[in-house]
Parts: C-alpha cells; structure tokens; sequence
C-alpha cells in the first residue's frame, strides 16, 4: 500500500517525529499527514477529551496580509474586521460574489498587519483569489517557513505554561501572544478544532521539532493524528470544508449566519450581500443540521437522508462515530421543514433506511476558555 | 486439529466437521484500526463465496468482509455485534463474525494455509 503514495506529496516539518513515532501516514490535501499514532484513533480522541492532545496542522495556510486594511479585507469577508482589536482573532468566510463559501478561516489583527489561517486544501486558491481582489499595492504571502502545531485539552493551557510562560494560561479566548523561547519565536493563539480549550502554537519551521517534542514530553501530551482531529470537530459540531460548506453553501444555509456582524448587514457590504440577506429574512430551502442515528451503524458522507416515508429530504456531508458518546454522529444538510431538532428521518446506509434524529450542535459540550 | 485457512482478502476460516467459523485476521484487524461497528448476516441466510457476508465499520471507514466459503448462516456473534472492539482485542478468538454449514467441505482446499498467509501478508508491507 506504501508503495502506492504518489512521490509527489508534501511533507510537514514534523515529518521524521511522525515516522519515529509510528505513525500511520495518509495522502491529505497535497500532504503526507500522519492519520492516527499506535495508540489509535479512540484512544486519542479520548486523550484529547481527558488530558491533550498534540496536532501537527502545519499543512493549513498561514498567511500574512501586507498593506491590506480592515476595510480592504471586509470586501472579501462577512466578519466584523474593523472592529477586531490587537492580538485579537475572529473565525470567518471567504464569500464568492453569489455568496457561496469559497474557505473558511482565521483573521488575526497584528499590531501592523492582518493575519490569515486558512485551510490546505484551499490555501493556493485563496491566496490567488486574494491577489487578485486585494490589487498590486499589496502583499499576500503564504508563509511556508512555519510550521503550525495545535495543542488541545483541558490540560492544554497547564501545559504550555510549563514551556512558554504562565501567561499563556490567562489569554482570552480568540486571543494571540507572541513568547520568545530560547532559539524560537513562538506565535501562540487560544483556539482550536475540537471543542476543548487549546492553543496553536505557529514556530519556524526548523524549530518545529524541537517544540513537539518539549510538548511530547509533558506527561499529559499524546501526538494525534488526523482521524482524531476529524471525530473531534465532528462532536464539537464544526465545519469541514469541502464537505460540510463550499461553494454551493452560503453562511446561512450553513448555519453560520452568526458569523455576519450586525454591522456588515446593515451596510450590505461583503460579497453576495443581496443573496445572503435575503435568505436572512427568508430562509433558504435547505439548513445544516446534527444528526444522531438510533442504531450503532456510523452514516457516512454522501449517505442519503430520507423522511419517515422514504422521501430523500437531504444528504450525510459528514458522518462517523463518536468515541464520547459512543454512537454514530452525523452533519448535514436536510430540507428546512425537516431541520428542527427531534425531527425524525432516517438515514440510508447499505441500501437500509435506518431512523435517526435531527440533533443540536455541539453533541459533545465544548469547553472554550471562559477565564477563571 | 481443525483445519484453518486464509484468504487474500484478510479473512479466516476454521473448519469444525462440516462447519466453518469465519473472522478476521489480526492483519486486518490492524490495518483497519479501532472497530466501531459491525453488520452481521441473519442466521438462515446464505453466503457465498467471495460475496459480501458481514460488514466492518473502523473509525475511518466501511469495509466488507466476504464469505470464504458458500454455506448457510448457523450462528452469528452477538458478542461483537454489542463490542466491536473484541475484535481488535481477539481476532482470532472471542472477535469471529459468523459461522456456515458448508456446501462443500472441499471448498476450504482452494484457500491458503496459515505459512502461505503469512508469507501473503509479509509481501504486503
């Protein structure tokens, strides 16, 4: 099966500490990306839950925007951008013009620069994108000298007080810190992807590492792999793109209508302004929703969503088992009459219809930091 | 001593007179990872040869387990249906899937030994 890996994929600069570790490496987005560790996909998921976790998301785009304003950035965006204070970083999307969600992302306000976090997958074309809109007088640079490591857990910020200083353990929630380590720069946010407190931590590449493994040893820390990182997001009820959201999504049918500043509405000012607020005030055909099937068998994506007559109502964009709750967990998108949670439908799996329930979001009650 | 087989596709066979119990290899078991869930066939049905039997759902992903043998479904476990994870644990044991009254006890000639299988499985990597 090795042997089948095109010799064309990229790899982190974690890539030795991953085969040292016996890791179970896996093609994603252009990348040689370790899928889970020996321990396995439960047990690090549950890891994650109970202590923390360690990540290597250096495959995701760090982007530095030069000469770019709050106001240039809005022209792209639905997020209140101007209105993001130093240090500080909001989630939100990249809008084609019909309001279709070309990424979702990160925009961290530097005290001299914006900031981006944005997905492997899509980073290439974002950057073009953003290239293209922003105009000659300014700068979009992928940083592809620094490595990104996530570290995740209620033990998380007791850990890398230990590395990088007790102040870590007090940063706001959506806040970022730069802390200077002996031979190292570190860039540190409060945030994750998968519902627990945590910290991504950006490093220079060749110092990346050294820094996984000071946070290795840390008795608390397990490295996890993707697997995890995907049953983590599930239950914490966050968006994959490509899956759960793309282009032919909008923020509201998406469910992440929250992410549009009152501000940004009552000035109609981000890309497919028209559309999106129309379908605020009237809402669209379809609504991502959780699901929460009866059985033990996991609904995949692509499986087909019925209603209790055997009418497809919708369609599975992620699906599969959740090691906290120990049953199948599932998002998609279903016809809005269906969308209440409770609603019963069922999903097709293997040709069966099997009952299910729409569910709230997050299934597992996520555990951001709050402050003392 | 009852007769044990492989097949190509990672599953076991025991013969037992004129039944067979069927799992998966720890091979398998191992490249599949933590198993979640797992669909059994209705005791009374038929498998068939080389056809789907049961299926196996890790944390990633489905994948099938195919009958080695055609034969009809005497007994299912139950066990794994209700702890999927006895057959990370215990693949060869407590983790079988099902067991078959055979057509053709001679079938199980057509598959390899356990040598032959491990050296199959060495040659994958």
């Amino acid at each position: 099966m090795d042997s089948e890996k095109p010799a064309d994929l990229r790899r982190t600069p974690l890539h030795t500490l991953h085969i040292a570790r016996g890791a179970k490496m896996v093609p994603f987005a252009g990348y040689e990306m370790p899928v889970q560790y020996p321990t396995g996909i439960i047990s690090e998921h549950l890891h994650t839950r109970a202590k923390a976790g360690l990540f290597d998301v250096s495959h995701m785009g760090q982007v530095a925007l030069h000469g770019v304003t709050a106001a240039m950035l809005e022209t792209l965006v639905p997020g209140d951008i101007a209105g993001l204070t130093e240090g500080r970083m909001r989630y939100t999307l990249l809008l084609n013009d019909d309001g279709g969600i070309i990424d979702d992302l990160m925009a961290i306000r530097f005290a001299d620069r914006l900031g981006l976090v944005v997905n492997a997958a899509t980073k290439e074309g974002d950057v073009a994108h953003l290239r293209d809109r922003l105009g000659a007088a300014t700068g979009v640079e992928l940083l592809e000298d620094r490595a990104l490591l996530a570290l995740q857990g209620p033990a998380a910020a007791a850990v890398l007080a230990r590395i990088a200083g007790a102040g870590v353990a007090t940063m706001p929630f959506l806040s970022c810190a730069l802390v200077e380590r002996p031979g190292m720069t570190l860039f540190v946010t409060r945030s994750g992807y998968t519902g627990e407190d945590g910290f991504e931590i950006s490093v220079p590449a060749d110092r990346a590492v050294a820094l996984a493994e000071l946070l290795l040893a840390e008795p608390e820390v397990l490295p996890v792999g993707l697997g995890a990182r995907d049953t983590l997001r599930l239950e914490a009820g966050l968006c994959l793109y490509g899956h759960d959201i793309d282009e032919t999504t909008t923020p509201v049918s998406a469910g992440l209508a929250w992410t549009i500043a009152k501000r940004r509405r009552e000035e109609s000012s981000f890309p497919g302004a028209a559309r999106i607020l129309k379908e605020l005030a009237h809402p669209p055909a379809r609504r991502r929703v959780g699901i929460r099937p009866d059985g033990r068998a996991p609904a995949r994506e692509g499986s087909a969503i019925v209603d209790p007559a055997g009418n497809l109502v919708g369609e599975v964009t992620s699906g599969g088992f959740s090691p906290s709750l120990n049953a199948p967990i599932a998002m998609g998108y279903v016809a809005r009459p269906y969308s209440d949670p409770g609603t019963a439908l069922s999903v097709v799996v293997r040709d069966v219809a099997r009952p299910a329930r729409v569910s709230p979001m997050p299934f597992v009650p996520t555990h951001y930091y709050r402050g003392h | 001593m009852p007769t044990l087989r492989f097949t190509k596709d990672h599953e076991w066979v025991r013969l037992d007179g004129d039944t067979a119990v069927i799992g998966i290899t720890d091979y398998a078991q191992q490249q599949l990872g933590d198993i979640v869930y797992v669909e059994l066939p209705e005791p009374g049905s038929r498998v068939e040869a080389g056809k789907e039997a049961a299926v196996v759902e890790s944390a990633k992903a489905a994948s099938e387990v195919y009958a080695p043998v055609s034969g009809e479904v005497v007994a299912v476990n139950e066990l794994i249906a209700g702890d999927p994870a006895k057959v990370n644990a215990d693949p060869m044991g407590d983790g079988w899937f099902l067991s078959v009254k055979l057509d053709d006890p001679k079938a199980l000639d057509a598959l390899m030994d356990e040598a032959a299988y491990q050296a199959f499985v060495a040659e994958q990597g």
